[in-house]
């Protein structure tokens, strides 16, 4: 009886250890997985193939190798990488299992847009990814949206871009502002009012998190691009008037030309140059801005200095 | 102790060789042959591929079918034969009988992958004539697909020392097709959150991770296997099929055989 209660309890130990340690060495692996092997190979690239293997069960399919997307898309995104490979693959063997699945090519299009390292850099493609999601999901105005994003953000084609959001507007129960969107294109192509608007839409329209983040970045950069210009004009009309130039912001607010010291959306004040230039403090935390750069910084989702 | 364990794991064996269970190796011997003749005569550029992606996936699912059809009757074989309390009282103890018959499967599996191994070899040096630096790396995939037969004979084992033998059969075949999605589960739960996500963790974590296991299509291509992954599959084996060969023990130590 003993002996038997000694076993129990022992073996009952090396089930709780042994699982337990199997549960960190599962963490372990994730990180020792063969990185080569998942940018190079995937294991079913054909997805008619991939259908007759998955007996029927295509949806299903579909939303693992969507998850196999995001989750790739996502660990790239994380390292810096500046290629994904294996997304247009990955993105192309969900839709044609689930032609339906319209937030793949909602957000696949995106991702793959996106100049890196925030996506990968295939407007092209995305574009052409997203037209083949509205033929198989017409309805979905979500996609004429997103197909006229790429047309006017990533590809810079203004004519594209209103042919998307106008289709787009003339679905049922689509957005208004796609309409907005489509004049805007037209009238307005390429200024700061239009692109106000785009960003604002993806804001409003959005529910993923890291979308929504991206376009309140594009319109905080959109206000600093706005002010540095006005600020710069203003010190301009203080040297004509007073024959000198403002050794800062501080002389001006004294002066009663500024009713307080101006700040870029981050809090940070405005830095006067001896030249009458204005710049912002800190560039790194206003990516996408193109305006208030010190001279040789390079815009964009992380940015580059160039030289001092 | 290791006499009485030595006796039961070569007794398994044996039972299983009488059994005809290596039989299969015929199968496969053709089943390699046919491949290795009509890829050479189809195919432009890939014999290669196609012969190490066929010849690892038979080996895996001869394994495995294997695995689990002798796993989930070495208990209930041999209580419905009786034979069972011929061995138990000896001086035999439950736990014994149940890690021996564990490892004389696993050496049967080792034996059989083995042969399947110098088969598939023979057909590949047929096929392509000439063997490279980097063919080494399929050692490491055959010792991935030993360690995938001994979680899964582990599992067949436990499942076999409380269910009927129908029902272990789909269990265990479940769990490792499931197991070879582990990955995927993984990244479903954390995509949850609150108490779902920690729920499907849970049950991510206790389901047998086999996808790490399978690098057949990199080997394929002649990627090489990190030493990284070599160590912690194999420490993950030796914890997953030690934490089912435990668990049978506790099972089957507290079944009334009478």
């Amino acid at each position: 009886m003993r002996s038997s209660k000694r076993i129990t309890v022992l073996f009952a130990a090396v089930v709780i250890l042994a699982m337990a340690g199997s549960v960190l060495v599962v963490r372990r692996l994730d990180g020792a997985r063969l990185r080569a092997e998942e940018d190079r190979a995937l294991y079913l690239s054909d997805p008619k193939l991939l259908k007759r293997l998955s007996l029927g069960y295509s949806g299903l399919m579909a939303d693992i190798y969507w998850t196999r997307a995001v989750q790739y898309f996502g660990s790239r995104h994380k390292e810096g990488a500046r290629d994904y490979p294996l997304l247009y693959p990955l993105l192309d063997v969900t839709t044609q299992l689930d032609p339906h699945l319209v937030v793949a090519y909602q957000f696949g299009g995106v991702f793959l847009a996106q100049h890196p390292p925030d996506g990968a850099g295939q407007p092209d493609k995305a574009a052409e990814f997203v037209e083949r999601g509205i033929r198989a999901n017409p309805d979905a105005w979500r996609l004429y949206f997103n197909l006229g994003y790429i047309h006017y953000i990533e590809r810079k084609d203004y004519v594209a871009a209103r042919d998307a959001f106008e289709r787009g507007s003339r679905v049922p129960g689509a957005h208004p502002a796609l309409k907005l969107l489509a004049a805007a294109s037209a009238q307005q192509a390429g200024t700061p009012e239009a692109a106000r608007l785009l960003w604002s839409s993806v804001y409003e329209s959005t529910e993923d998190q890291s979308v929504k983040a991206n376009a309140a970045r594009h319109l905080i950069a959109l206000r600093v691009d706005e002010e540095v210009p006005q600020l710069e004009a203003l010190v301009q009309r203080f040297r004509d008037n007073t024959g000198r130039m403002p050794s800062n912001f501080h002389e001006m607010v004294a002066a009663g030309w500024l009713r307080e010291l101006p700040r870029d959306p981050t809090g940070l004040p405005y830095v006067l140059r001896d030249d009458g230039r204005v710049e912002v403090q800190s560039p790194e935390g206003l990516p996408y801005i193109t305006k208030g750069l010190p001279p040789g910084y390079q815009s964009g989702p992380v940015g580059i200095k160039l030289q001092k | 102790m290791s006499s009485r364990l030595a006796s039961i794991a070569y007794n398994t064996y044996r039972e299983a060789v009488r059994d005809r269970v290596l039989y299969n190796l015929v199968v496969f011997a053709l089943l390699l042959v046919t491949a290795a003749l009509l890829v050479g005569q189809i195919s432009i550029g890939i014999e290669r591929v196609v012969m190490v992606n066929l010849g690892f996936t038979a080996i895996t699912f001869f394994g495995v079918a294997i695995a689990i059809f002798i796993g989930i009757g070495l208990v209930s074989k041999e209580i419905e034969k009786k034979t069972l309390y011929t061995v138990l009282a000896r001086p035999v103890r439950r736990w014994e009988f149940i890690l021996g018959k564990f490892l004389g499967l696993v050496g049967t599996l080792a034996v059989n992958t083995l042969f399947m191994a110098l088969g598939f070899f023979a057909a590949l040096f047929f096929l392509v004539r000439d063997f490279e630096r980097s063919d080494v790396s399929l050692f490491a995939a055959l010792y991935f697909i030993v360690l995938q037969l001994v979680i899964v004979t582990a599992v067949a084992l436990l499942f076999s020392s409380f269910s009927s033998p129908l029902l272990s059969a789909v269990l265990s075949l479940s769990l490792f097709v499931i197991g070879n999605f582990a990955q995927d589960l993984r990244a479903f739960a954390s995509l949850m959150t609150g108490v779902s996500r920690w729920l499907a963790l849970a049950v991510a974590y206790v389901l047998p991770n086999l996808s790490s296991f399978n690098v057949v299509s990199s080997v394929a291509h002649s990627q090489p296997v990190p030493v990284a992954l070599v160590l912690w599959n194999t420490a993950y084996a030796l914890l997953y099929a030690g934490a089912a060969v435990a668990g049978a023990v506790l099972v089957f130590d507290r079944r009334n055989l009478k």
